[in-house]
């Protein structure tokens, strides 16, 4: 029987791991994602790894409970969702309750949501690349893991982090600008907005502007000059074919918060394009699977085995044609000159250059809020439409930071909540992290050596995918991602429970 | 000729008319009385027990709502033993039914919230009763939910005093108590309905709102309630 300790939290290997005497032992927790995941890693006689499973462990079951309530509340509910990102919520969220009202938003209410999702984008991406991944990736994956947080980042990269942390006090003032609120706002209502934009606030943001793109200028400089020392990782972390899936405006170009879904083949052929919304059910399709409540979507076309496809920053990348703003445009040429491989279009594979992606689409969150602000019509009041039920169904898609985002509901004649579904970033990149856990398991786990970078570079690998898994379940408790060593009889080897 | 009598609030003395309730009375005169059920142009029905006050020779606490003065009444409207119970009984209506400020159209315009966050409720002493109710959207251009609803009965005498039309009623007894319209016929086919809103605007809390309302969005026009009875009363 295996034997269980727990080590304090500063601590890698427990000093047990080091003896092969002791079948079972606790290393300390990975932190630095966003919900609770636990990682089974399975070994054969040889200590090899043989297979690896993805839990997502928790629920809360919004589309469940929220049946019964009258169809506008629902903004506020799923916003609920998740702390980090709720603009994204009470965008899709409101795009469904628009449709059920069947109303077009007035031209500036489209724009001012535009505008707080960029913002958004700005302020979550920030969050993704510097506070929960740079320990990482400039640190290095091997550093001190007691020092590889945050506060080891300000030690040795004193002026990468104040960028981070400015980059994120933009975006989140410029949410609170806009919607009063930095977290759970109530200003993006069906129909629109409830206020129009102050001109003040306009003039604080575009002041605040330039500092911003250079921040971000500055750290996708860092990160072209830092990539190269990662070339394990490149290879490793989630480095295969699949598919992947991102909205794009009528000209191919990137687009975040309105658009309709393209997507495209592993080797960049465009294999749907203009999906409308309401038609996403013909193209995704989602599996259950054992021991997760997070469910698998599948490019349903062509089944669960080959359906897997990608979203978020890197599969954004790979879907558009260009992303449509000037600075943002050179660095995706550069980007795609650098990484990308493929005769259709240049696309780019390995799961380790989310980060990169990320990184260009947060000046091209910043150029586009320079054009939103820039456009008069920003300030028009004419910000909200009011209807009723002229729909029974509706469906509002988003470009979420971590990716699309789907919200899908359906209402009696009275408004009120009959059925709900929601598809969050992380749901379909489930099956993309699970693949990509396995790749990096085998490249870096031995099971008869096996070492805290190891395990570090699996949560990493989790960690380049920036999920919420709090979102993907709507999960709510602690935080921990749970790693676990099988041995061929299923005994467990080693543990990295979060304490 | 009305009849004058004296009596001391929080040892102050004061003049008033006799059959003036001890809240209206405190009312008039600047003295703050906590109240949740009371409405100013309605008859009151001492239901929700917040303006218990301390009455001297009184062996209990009386509701200050449905108290008339007479001469030589001495009343504390605040004292440590009040205070406790006051928010005691906030407490309960929270734990009741469901109450979630963060997703409801009154949050920030509740008089139940307001109340709490003056009482200093920032948790409650006892479980949660989580009971599971249902949402009234059947009206064309309102909503009642249940969950929400303190049974305050405010609607209840708005619509038969005011708009006169007694639609709403308190059925069951206890804990099982629920608004109901018009003889439990969803609020959409209540043909007594005239469709007003006075209701709502009477409302306390979110159980009743105007459709379409997104979270703190539902403001309320109490006092319009409040001053029909007054304008009429001048007729």
């Amino acid at each position: 029987m295996t034997t269980s300790k727990t080590t304090p939290a500063t601590t890698g290997l427990a000093p047990e791991a080091m003896k092969p005497a002791v079948k079972r032992l606790t290393i300390n927790h990975v932190s630095r994602i966003e919900g609770h995941a636990k990682v089974t890693i399975k070994l054969d006689d040889a200590g090899q790894v043989t297979d690896t499973q993805f839990h997502v462990t928790q629920i809360r079951g919004f589309e469940k409970f929220t049946e019964g309530r009258p169809y506008y509340e629902m903004p506020s509910i799923t916003s609920r969702i998740c702390g980090i990102c709720p603009i994204s919520h009470l965008l899709a969220s409101s795009k469904a309750c628009d449709s059920i009202m069947a109303v077009r938003i007035p031209e500036t209410a489209a724009k001012l949501r535009e505008l707080v999702h960029m913002a958004q984008i700005v302020q979550s991406h920030a969050l993704s690349f510097f506070y929960l991944s740079a320990p990482d990736l400039l640190l290095g994956m091997d550093f001190d893991p007691a020092k590889r947080n945050v506060a080891g980042l300000l030690a040795e990269h004193p002026d990468a982090l104040r960028d981070g942390i400015v980059l994120r006090k933009f975006g989140q003032q410029v949410i609170e600008r806009l919607a009063k609120e930095r977290i759970h706002p109530s200003w993006t209502v069906p129909g629109g907005v409830n206020a129009p934009l102050d001109p003040a606030a306009r003039e604080k943001t575009l002041e605040e502007l330039p500092a911003a793109v250079e921040i971000v200028k500055r750290t996708i400089a860092l990160w072209k000059n830092t990539l190269d020392g990662f070339p394990d990782e490149i290879d490793s972390f989630s480095n295969f074919p699949t598919m992947y899936c991102g909205l794009v405006g009528p000209d191919g170009s990137l687009r975040l918060y309105d658009g309709k879904l393209r997507f495209v083949g592993s080797d960049g052929e465009i294999v749907a394009d203009q999906v409308r919304p309401d038609d996403y059910a013909t193209y995704i399709a989602e599996a259950t699977l054992p021991d997760s409540y997070l469910k698998a979507p599948y490019y349903r076309p062509v089944g669960l085995a080959d359906g897997i496809y990608r979203v978020g920053p890197l599969a954004r990348l790979n879907v558009a044609d260009r992303c449509g703003t000037p600075a943002a445009d050179i660095e995706l040429a550069e980007y795609r000159q650098r990484l990308g491989v493929g005769a259709a279009r240049r696309i780019v594979q390995s799961g380790f250059h989310y980060h990169y992606a990320r990184l260009i689409e947060a000046l091209y969150a910043l150029e586009r809020m320079q054009e939103l602000l820039d456009d008069p019509a920003i300030l028009s009041t004419k910000v909200r439409a009011h209807a009723g039920v002229n729909n029974l169904e509706g469906v509002g898609i988003i470009e979420a930071p971590r990716g699309t985002l789907i919200h899908h509901y359906k209402v009696d004649d009275n408004g009120a909540m009959t059925w709900a579904n929601l598809i969050v970033a992380t749901g379909h990149n489930n099956l993309a992290i699970g693949r990509g856990i396995l790749q990096v398991a085998k490249r870096f786990v031995d099971g008869n050596k096996i070492q805290e970078g190891a395990l570090n570079r699996i949560s990493a690998l989790v960690r380049a995918y920036d999920p919420c898994l709090s979102c993907s379940t709507h999960a709510m408790g602690t935080v921990p991602i749970l790693l676990q060593l099988l041995g061929p009889d299923g005994e467990m080897l080693d543990e990295l429970p979060r304490q | 000729m009305t009849e004058k009598v004296k009596v001391r609030i929080d040892g102050e003395v004061i003049a008033a008319t006799a059959g003036q309730t001890i809240l209206e009375v405190a009312r008039a005169n600047n003295k703050y009385i906590p109240a949740l059920c009371y409405m100013e142009g309605l008859s009151a029905v001492g239901a929700c027990r917040l303006c218990m006050v301390e009455v001297a020779g009184a062996a209990r606490l009386l509701p200050a709502c449905t108290t008339p003065v007479q001469e030589g009444l001495a009343v504390a409207t605040s004292s440590p033993q009040l205070q406790s119970y006051r928010k005691i009984a906030l407490e309960l209506l929270l734990v009741e039914r469901n109450h979630v400020c963060s997703v409801c159209v009154s949050s920030g315009h509740c008089e139940l919230q307001s109340l709490a966050q003056e009482h200093g409720v920032t948790h409650v002493r006892y479980p949660y009763n989580y009971p599971r109710l249902s949402v009234d959207t059947t009206h064309p251009r309102f909503v009642l939910d249940h969950n929400r609803c303190v049974l305050c009965s405010r609607c209840v005498r708005t619509c038969a005093e005011i708009e006169g039309a007694h639609v709403w009623d308190i059925a069951g007894r206890g804990i099982g108590s629920r608004l109901v319209s018009e003889l439990q016929r969803p609020w959409g086919e209540a043909t007594s309905c005239t469709s007003c809103g006075k209701c709502v605007q009477a409302c306390p809390t979110g159980a009743m709102a105007e459709k379409g309302w997104g979270v703190e969005e539902m403001t309320k026009k109490r006092a319009v309630v409040s001053r029909l009875t007054t304008m009429r009363e001048g007729m």
